[in-house]
């Protein structure tokens, strides 16, 4: 948005009213005050954009294809490992990244911690269109997506994990959808709506971390109906329900801080004065929260494989490689969030952030495809399966950015709140 | 004492009320805790020791479950030298029971083995599938049912066996394919499913399982030089109705000798123990974090109230 860098203008639309005296309507929100051509220009302009272009131009087609010729048609089709990218990445890996809407809701509206205030939005803003997406790749990988509601209303299977997975996903979706709606309903205008959603905040909250708590545990405990199959390392019959958990508190937390921190250098433009002031401190704080779940974790890991007497794995090539993970993904993150926030090197706190979000991701793809069947063989994704899988988490991205640029995520309302 | 009774009337209503609301997990699993099988479920005897690895059983299924012709004909041998990713061949979409040879370092003659559905008595399908797609009958049958099955796969997932398959050639009526004892066309008539009925060697024997857990010992005890002492599915994963008897080591003749001896069921217990447990500790402990973290600001308020009067 180099229009308003460049103008130097203060942050456009954040009040109902026009500089002039008239009330914005819709069509001028939604294109932030610019006109149409001005708003194609700055579009044009942007290089993310063309990149962004061109991985929906080959996506977008292989979606086609496989609702019109099957999973097959873009998969490897394998009855060994049922679940690829589009589980293991898509609903494993977006869903920890995620828990930061109720992390951050948790610390600012039960614990009282008012000087998160500033980040709290984004982080509730980045739960929901996690969840959302995670939905999304949900969508694309199920046989039959038309029938996504069968679970809730047509046949129930309320003793299966994966029934606690898919209702509290849908109710917790809700609740964020709620609590994300009084940015929506400031930018609308409807007050009304705003001051319901406040009326029930503290019930959306602790509902949400139940719910939370819940299936990020049950996502966890998927895993536990195959223990003959993934290996012992990366599966703790008893613990791994905790352990997802438990890491889904520092990987939602580093996406908060991730997405603080672009939206910092690449949207300063929509960002006001509280926000910019305050995400160094946040980060800090976030950050802390991070090492402390990290440690937590690194030892409930080493309680798994204690529990479970698997330490002569350790010394076999799998162990390796699971001390590797460890070591880069929990213990390496660990160090440099406690180091940045000792010596406040904000810097630091980010690049640990950025580590650990990876890390995670590379735990659960681990878990649900690389340490899977591992008495078997290693599947390597379909090109096209790779594409789609990166075409819907750019789609995440437009979606994200498109908020981000118009409700009062980033800003807080001028107008009547 | 009318409100007294009103009361108790009322207690009792509410507490009933939250038992329905929190323990509707609880009856499945009792019920599985104690569960031991159908007793006059029908099941398989299985012994290694005397298929010869004619593929009858393969033709024979393919027809009654009226399954696409395959790409080698039955009676081509080749197939057992096929690999992929350095695996023997398993059930797919187009195949619901495939023979496989082992050839084992010692022996004279290779062995083969069938593998199809196993039909557990507590089916690891069956109990991770969250639309109740899967039945175990009391005949014995695993059979699933195509019109609510949302194709998650999770059942592919759970199956120690390696069994449900996926037809992910179809977009648009795609379903799990997987071996269902004949039922429909044939366990329902009290006939054999159509692969025993197929094999000349009778190295298939159908019966009721708890008489074919009897036949297998009693094979064993006559003849202990020629069998390994297990009946590969008596334990495994529960307790299975196919069964096997192999005259070498089950890990040599292909068989997975990880899958636990306790059903699949029983790992993921202790995680939905803890759900009705979270579902009520946690309202009251965050609740009461709320009211500790906010008691300065309730006091200050009070504070000023008093001040004000």
């Amino acid at each position: 948005m180099r229009t308003f860098i460049a103008n130097n203008q203060v942050i456009p639309i954040t009040n109902h009213l026009r500089p002039d005296g008239g009330r914005w309507t819709i069509r001028e929100k939604l294109l932030l005050g610019l006109s149409w051509d001005q708003y194609r220009a700055q579009f044009l302009r942007n290089p993310v954009n063309w990149a962004l272009c061109f991985v929906f131009a080959v996506g977008v087609p292989i979606l086609l294809q496989r609702y019109l010729f099957g999973l097959g048609s873009i998969t490897h089709a394998s009855n060994d490992y049922p679940w690829g990218l589009f589980l293991g990445f898509g609903l494993f890996g977006m869903v920890p990244l995620s828990a930061s809407g109720f992390l951050l809701g948790t610390t600012v509206e039960i614990f009282g911690r008012k000087d998160f205030v500033p980040i709290e939005r984004l982080a509730l803003l980045n739960g929901l269109l996690g969840y959302f997406f995670a939905v999304v790749y949900l969508e694309v990988d199920l046989g039959m997506p038309w029938r996504l509601y069968y679970p809730m209303f047509v046949s129930l299977g309320p003793a299966a994990v994966l029934f606690l997975v898919a209702w509290h996903v849908a109710t917790y979706l809700s609740v964020q959808i709620a609590e994300v709606s009084s940015a929506y309903f400031e930018w609308t205008g409807w007050l009304k709506g705003k001051r319901f959603v406040r009326s029930i905040t503290i019930g959306l909250t602790i509902a949400g971390i139940i719910l939370s708590t819940l299936h990020q545990g049950a996502l966890g405990a998927l895993f536990n109906y195959a223990p003959a199959k993934v290996h012992p390392l990366w599966l703790s019959a008893s613990f791994q329900w905790i352990h997802f958990f438990c890491s889904a508190i520092f990987a939602g937390l580093s996406m908060v801080i991730v997405a603080g921190a672009l939206c910092k250098r690449h949207l300063a433009w929509r960002c006001d004065r509280r926000f910019l002031d305050n995400v160094d401190q946040c980060t800090l704080g976030l950050g802390k929260g991070c090492a402390y779940a990290l440690i937590t974790y690194l030892v409930i890991k080493v309680v798994g494989v204690a529990h479970d007497n698997e330490w002569a794995y350790l010394l076999t090539g799998w162990g390796r490689y699971f001390l590797l993970e460890m070591a880069l993904a929990v213990v390496l993150p660990m160090c440099l969030f406690a180091y940045g926030v000792k010596h406040r090197r904000v810097g630091l706190v980010r690049w640990a952030a950025l580590i650990s979000v990876l890390g995670i991701v590379w735990n659960r793809l681990n878990t649900a495809m690389i340490c899977f069947n591992w008495q078997l063989y290693r599947e390597v994704p379909h090109w096209k399966e790779i594409w789609v899988t990166v075409t819907i988490f750019a789609l995440y991205f437009v979606v994200y950015r498109f908020i981000l640029y118009r409700l009062p995520i980033l800003y807080q309302w001028q107008g009547e709140k | 004492m009318p409100t007294l009774i009103d009361r108790r009337r009322f207690l009792r209503g509410g507490l009933l009320a939250s038992a329905a609301a929190t323990v509707s997990l609880a009856p499945a699993q009792t019920e599985a805790a104690s569960f031991e099988g159908y007793p006059n479920a029908m099941g398989v005897l299985v012994d290694l020791s005397r298929c010869v690895g004619c593929r009858s059983c393969e033709a024979a299924c393919n027809k009654e479950q009226q399954l696409p012709a395959p790409e080698k004909p039955f009676n081509d041998f080749s197939v057992f030298d096929e690999l992929h990713h350095g695996q023997k061949r398993r059930t797919d979409e187009t195949r619901y029971t495939v023979v496989n040879r082992y050839d084992i370092p010692g022996r004279e003659h290779p062995l083969f083995r069938k593998i199809q559905c196993n039909h557990c008595q507590e089916p690891a399908c069956l109990t991770s599938c969250f639309v109740n797609a899967y039945t175990k009958t009391p005949e014995g049958a695993v059979i699933y049912d195509p019109d609510v099955c949302v194709g998650c796969r999770t059942c592919m997932i759970a199956c120690p066996f390696l069994i449900p398959t996926f037809r992910y050639s179809s977009a648009f009526k795609p379903r799990i394919m997987k071996c269902v004892f004949c039922y429909d066309t044939r366990l329902t008539k009290g006939l054999p499913p159509a692969c025993v009925e197929a094999c000349p060697q009778e190295a298939l024997t159908f019966g009721r399982r708890s008489d074919l857990v009897t036949m297998g010992r009693q094979r064993i005890r006559e003849n202990p030089s020629a069998y390994v002492d297990h009946i590969y599915g008596e334990h495994e994963a529960g307790g299975t109705a196919w069964m096997y008897l192999s005259p070498a080591p089950f890990d040599q003749a292909g068989f997975d000798t990880s899958v636990p001896k306790e059903p699949i069921l029983n790992y993921v217990k202790d995680f939905l123990g803890i759900v009705p447990m979270v579902l009520t500790i946690w309202p009251a402990l965050f609740a009461g974090f709320h009211l500790l973290a906010h008691r300065k600001e309730k006091m200050q308020q009070v504070n000023k109230n008093e001040g004000e009067v």
